[in-house]
């Protein structure tokens, strides 16, 4: 065997070139570490009363005003309002961007751009910032709430929705189109069958999402259970904060063992 | 290539040529200036199982999604009752798919969907989608979805989930779906390249009974030569993207097959 065949048969998993980078991320990562471990700047001061502040706020909360309980659920109700109606009009607004956004389904680049563009659009302003907007156009209120947690959502259903039906078995489809079947048949007959479980779970995902994100909504005047954590926050009522964010945990925990429940049974 | 197809052309049963397919001069090329089909010039009876064999790459798969226009062809013309196939779109492209059946090597059914469902879809070209989305098919159709499983060998699996299947159950929900257009032909594009060999038969006795009992002009794309030659009343052998072949199954040689797949070791 020639030294040239011999060097042929030389298997590495990576090349030099991939070692190289490889080293020079790894390096990048320490320096990152090291430089913004030396720019963290905490005042001793804070951290040396930590410990007393702490236990003085827990003293404050404890026991909670129990009278509290009275605003705190009917704004509770009004949060579960305000994430569940801004899924629904979430989804219904996210699966015709969707349908544009998926590649097989709509095979052109400019409209499948611009879903994408919604999405970005939807995904990168963040659903307090929706909220003061919609404060600004319709007052303070459930309704400007139910709107921000819409159009927060539409970016992560409508993505979500658009890979899943990328991944639909493309045979199945073309079988449909062969027979005659129409666009709209295939959607319903081909497309909806494969990518049920896969709506159900990120509708419910997303309604997890938004009852979390509902909650503290109300900071910004956009209704919820978040009214009352303002008041009780802006009076220094820490025994009835300490209700409200009881409430609000116990509510996402149940909101937490329903959509699993529910996730086991539709897959 | 026009002369060795005319006299099989007037070979054809007389009385089915309303079924018969011509092809002429299909071209196609997936990139400009590689052709995968060279002008391909046929005249497919309207009745009887016509095998195409050749090896894997040459075209096989190509031609047949040419004549229902899942693949564009380049250039040429599919006749078929009276219309050319290759220049329809929209609204007459679908209807005249409706009446071409298709059987797939992966059988691609809708996997979530029952047999029964998967049947019915074969009547996505007559019905209307909100009737099918409600699944509020005619009661017709239901009956001879009942009858085609009888058929086929799978009555008692209406309600089975199409994923709960064997590969040969699901061809065989696949050829049913297909014969509930009511076809006036049937392209069926390797339908026995993922089964075992028994199933393999069994798959293609279904086809070439019901391309006897219903006179529907079956088109098969196979690999297994032994098995063209046994069910095909008629072959066509392809290499590079042209028909080198096209006889009955008697007349295939050694020689041909070697023209047709070339090199010779293989056949031993």
């Amino acid at each position: 065997m020639t030294v040239a065949a011999q060097l042929d048969r030389d298997w590495q998993r990576f090349t030099p070139l991939k070692r190289l980078s490889r080293f020079a991320f790894y390096l990048f990562a320490v320096l990152a570490l090291v430089i913004s471990l030396r720019t963290i700047d905490v005042i001793p001061e804070f951290l040396y009363d930590a410990p007393d502040q702490m236990t003085d706020l827990f003293k404050r909360m404890w026991p909670p005003d129990l009278s509290y309980i009275q605003p705190t659920l009917q704004g509770l109700i009004e949060t579960l309002h305000i994430a569940t109606l801004g899924t629904i009009i979430a989804i219904v607004l996210a699966v015709p961007i969707g349908l544009l956004a998926a590649r097989n389904v709509t095979p052109n680049f400019a409209l499948n751009l611009f879903a994408k563009f919604v999405f970005v659009t939807s995904r990168s302003i963040n659903s307090l910032v929706w909220a003061l907007l919609f404060v600004a156009v319709f007052g303070p209120g459930p309704l400007a709430g139910t709107l921000a947690i819409a159009f927060r959502s539409i970016g992560f259903t409508g993505k979500l929705f658009a890979e899943a039906m990328e991944e639909a078995n493309a045979g199945s489809i073309e079988a449909l189109t062969a027979a005659g079947a129409s666009r709209m048949s295939t959607l319903l007959l081909g497309y909806w069958p494969q990518i049920r479980p896969a709506f159900w779970s990120i509708a419910l995902f997303r309604w997890d999402i938004n009852i979390r994100e509902s909650a503290v909504l109300g900071i910004v005047g956009a209704g919820g259970v978040g009214v009352a954590l303002d008041t009780a926050l802006n009076l220094l009522y820490w025994d009835q904060v300490a209700v409200v964010l009881i409430a609000i945990f116990v509510v996402v925990v149940l909101a937490e063992i329903v959509v699993t429940s529910v996730r086991t049974r539709i897959l | 290539m026009q002369g060795q197809v005319s006299p099989l052309a007037s070979a054809a049963p007389q009385g089915d040529d309303s079924r018969a397919l011509v092809l002429r001069g299909l071209r196609k090329e997936y990139r400009a200036g590689q052709p995968v089909l060279r002008g391909i010039d046929l005249v497919l009876p309207g009745s009887g199982l016509t095998a195409i064999i050749g090896p894997s790459g040459t075209g096989k798969s190509t031609l047949i999604r040419c004549i229902n226009r899942l693949v564009q062809p380049t250039s040429g013309e599919i006749l078929f009752r009276g219309q050319d196939l290759a220049k329809l779109s929209g609204r007459s492209l679908r209807s005249a798919r409706r009446r071409i059946g298709m059987v797939f090597q992966e059988y691609n059914l809708v996997e979530r969907l029952t047999v029964m469902e998967n049947l019915l879809c074969g009547r996505l070209g007559y019905v209307p989608a909100w009737r099918a989305w409600l699944r509020r098919f005619p009661a017709q159709d239901i009956a001879r979805a009942f009858d085609l499983l009888d058929a086929v060998g799978l009555p008692g699996f209406a309600t089975r989930r199409a994923d709960a299947l064997s590969g040969g159950q699901r061809q065989r929900v696949g050829i049913a779906r297909a014969i509930m257009q009511e076809p006036d032909i049937i392209l069926a594009d390797e339908p026995t390249s993922s089964l075992d060999p028994k199933t393999s038969v069994e798959i293609m006795e279904i086809l070439h009974r019901f391309a006897a009992e219903r006179n529907i002009p079956v088109i098969v794309n196979i690999h297994n030569v032994e098995l063209a030659k046994r069910f095909a009343s008629r072959i066509i052998g392809m290499t590079g993207g042209s028909v080198v072949y096209d006889g009955p199954p008697q007349g295939l040689t050694e020689a041909d097959l070697k023209t047709i797949y070339g090199g010779e070791n293989w056949m031993e």
